[in-house]
């Protein structure tokens, strides 16, 4: 048994609270411990860094928050869903409704254009055809990307690559937004633009964020709050007063409204 | 996702390997072309052949006769109700009757005898029957040299082959190749024939008739005469049919307009046995062939027929017999013919499979995103599905104009060989409908495997997946 979270969540409602969360996986013989005993609590509204270096878990913990993958042991709770309880099928609508998310790799699927990758999970939702070009118009105008609606994800720079796969994350108004390194393969000015840009999505749209990163000083500009991690193990949990001093300070824009 | 999302995904993902669908979608094509083909040759064979049965009017005429005909069937059916002496007269009333029986297209009277005709002054003896006008619709004599009656009435003679070779003394040895009917129909066409027969005239009972004898008592009240006379007829036709093959040893070779018979009042053999009612200018049939209107109904006339007291007779049996053989066949061509599909269903399953391998991390994309297990498998589905469909399309049209090849082929050689074209290949709506749902269905199950193996696999690991 781990030690409890040290700190609670920030605001009134709770986001994400994870109890002794653990992830083991086989390699042959040996079991691999991800993510060992993993207790935290992670409040509606908040910009939270996970922080540890390569294997650390941090990105195994972003999967099990995610809906991508299930806790050996422990319970990862999500805005009142117990996710380890839920059905595959559940989960993946979880994963639609609850969940945006955006990757290192970008992950924008080739064949299609951007519009297209926007409005990809519009399809999953079921929305109706002129619906959901319209969301993805709103979506990419938000990103800054209304020029290349009709570009193939190769005609991108990176930095446009990773906005329009915010504006995927977003399209379906998630409550949280998960990224996974997500200027791991920008250059840091344009690294800078994408941060500024979750930044924003976290104070105008009240979205909690959840960042694995291991740039410490990444994470120091923006996160309201560093989780540390270390073999599979929550080792730090602290506040990060330097950032985003105003961040409690503006008015939360209700989820919604894009 | 909604079909017309799925639909749309599908086609873009199979645009985007465009050579390994295609190539897919080709093997599944050549599939459904085989198939087509081999049912539609099936059906076409099946067509051809209840096509020519039913212009043979095998399969839709009823012989009816009377039970007063001793020399019946002898089934044992015959043998019941009530004893020949007693039943119906099958007379001209009794036509008329059987003519209003529901169904019926015509019943016309069975004219049949066996008579001299005079041929370059050579006598030669053969079977004389009557055909009805209607005959000239139905295929009985397909091919024919010559014309058909130009009229009913008219003093004309339609010829079979063989008598043909009587009358020229061209009767073929026997293994010897037969002359050809046009060989025959030259110098015969528009010659005239005389035949000899014996006609029934009525005549007045009493003193008038045998002015030296005084009547006997005995005499009934009715009497006729039979006068020898002659007949002379063109012929106008020459047929290599032999469109009364199934009355064996009866049958005739030589034919005459129904109302030509029925005017010269030949003497029947009917007429001896039921001379107690000679005294009626109605002549009495030995039997009348009756024509229905399609051969589903042949049962119910045959019924209806055998409830009025007549003994009736058709070769339903045997079309049973016929149809359970095209089923046996359609059952083999189409195992054949599906071969080349099953074989074409296993290249769906490699493509999609390979997909999967390919697609693996967009797969893990879709379902980071909010895709369930349902939508990754409903693609897959979606994407066989297409091929199936769009194959099938394909596979159907190549079929049809394999077989309109063939045809064409077999026209050309049966044309060589002066036969008449036929048309032994059919493609029917159902079987386009059907080959092209067969397709789809093959497809499907073909994506099953695929499908389910896409949509279990584990989001983490696929997105891992470079």
């Amino acid at each position: 048994m781990t030690t409890a979270p040290p700190v609670s969540a920030a605001r009134g409602t709770v986001a994400i609270r994870s109890e002794n969360l653990c992830r083991y996986y086989r390699m042959g013989e040996s079991e691999i411990r991800a993510v060992d005993g993993v207790s935290l609590e992670i409040g509606v509204g908040e910009f939270v860094a996970l922080l540890g270096s390569s294997g650390s878990g941090k990105s195994s913990v972003l999967n099990l928050i995610a809906g991508l993958d299930r806790p050996t042991s422990g319970s990862v709770i999500v805005q009142d869903r117990d996710l380890a309880k839920l059905s595959r099928e559940d989960l993946a609508k979880y994963r639609l409704h609850v969940v945006g998310m955006v990757f290192q790799s970008f992950n924008l699927i080739a064949s299609m254009t951007v519009a297209e990758n926007v409005e990809l999970p519009l399809r999953f939702a079921e929305v109706d055809r002129d619906e959901r070009q319209k969301m993805a118009q709103q979506a990419l105008e938000r990103v800054g990307l209304r020029a290349r609606t009709n570009h193939r994800p190769s005609e991108l720079s990176g930095g446009e690559q990773q906005r329009a796969a915010l504006a995927r994350a977003l399209i379906n108004r998630p409550q949280l937004l998960l990224a996974d390194e997500p200027t791991g393969n920008l250059d840091s000015r344009t690294g800078t633009e994408i941060m500024d840009m979750v930044r924003d999505f976290n104070r105008e749209l009240g979205m909690t964020v959840l960042m694995v990163t291991h740039e410490r000083a990444l994470a120091e500009r923006y996160a309201q709050r560093m989780i540390f991690l270390a073999d599979g193990k929550l080792i730090d949990d602290r506040r990060n007063p330097s950032a985003d001093i105003h961040a409690d300070l503006r008015p939360s824009v209700p989820r919604g409204q894009l | 996702m909604r079909v017309p999302d799925l639909t749309e995904l599908a086609l873009r993902n199979l645009r985007e390997s465009l050579l390994r669908n295609s190539l897919t979608t080709v093997g599944i094509s050549v599939g459904v072309a085989s198939l087509v083909a081999m049912l539609s040759l099936g059906i076409g064979l099946q067509q051809m052949a209840s096509r020519r049965l039913m212009k043979s009017g095998l399969f839709d005429t009823i012989v009816v006769t009377s039970r007063r005909e001793l020399r019946g069937m002898g089934r044992e059916e015959e043998r019941k109700g009530p004893p020949p002496g007693e039943s119906r007269v099958l007379d001209e009333p009794a036509r008329a009757e059987i003519e209003r029986i529901p169904n019926v297209a015509e019943a016309y009277p069975d004219i049949r005898f066996a008579t001299e005709l005079r041929f370059d002054d050579k006598p030669h003896l053969t079977m004389v029957s009557a055909l009805p006008e209607s005959a000239k619709t139905n295929d009985a004599f397909e091919g024919m040299q010559g014309n058909f009656f130009s009229s009913d009435g008219a003093p004309e003679a339609i010829l079979q082959k063989s008598f043909a070779e009587e009358l020229l003394g061209k009767t073929p040895a026997l293994g010897a190749s037969e002359p050809s009917v046009s060989e025959l129909a030259r110098p015969l066409l528009g010659k005239e024939l005389t035949m000899r027969y014996a006609q029934r005239a009525s005549s007045p009972p009493g003193p008038a008739a045998n002015a030296g004898t005084s009547a006997p008592e005995d005499v009934s009240g009715a009497a006729y005469s039979v006068v020898s006379r002659e007949q002379k007829l063109k012929i106008v036709g020459v047929s290599d049919l032999d469109p009364e093959s199934m009355r064996g040893p009866t049958r005739a070779k030589v034919f005459l307009p129904l109302k030509l018979a029925e005017s010269l009042h030949v003497m029947l053999p009917t007429d001896l046995r039921e001379i107690a009612r000679a005294d009626s200018d109605q002549p009495v049939y030995s039997s009348i062939s009756v024509r229905v209107k399609n051969p589903a109904q042949i049962q119910g006339v045959e019924d209806a027929i055998k409830k009025m007291g007549f003994s009736a007779f058709s070769i339903l049996d045997a079309s049973r017999g016929l149809r359970q053989f095209f089923a046996v066949l359609y059952a083999f061509l189409g195992i054949f013919g599906s071969l080349a599909l099953m074989v074409a269903s296993i290249g769906i399953v490699n493509t999609l499979v390979m997909a999967i391998l390919e697609r693996r991390r967009e797969i893990g994309i879709m379902k980071a995103i909010g895709a369930s297990d349902g939508d990754v498998k409903k693609l897959f589905f979606a994407e066989a599905g297409a091929m199936g469909v769009l194959g099938g399309m394909v596979g159907v049209a190549l079929g049809w104009a394999i077989g309109q090849v063939i045809n064409l082929g077999t026209n050309v050689y049966l044309k060589r060989q002066s036969l008449p074209p036929e048309h032994f290949w059919a493609v029917p709506w159902w079987l386009v409908g059907g080959a092209i749902l067969f397709a789809f269905v093959v497809s499907l199950v073909s994506g099953l495997y695929p499908a389910g193996r896409a949509a279990r696999l584990d989001p983490v690991q696929a997105l891992r997946y470079e």
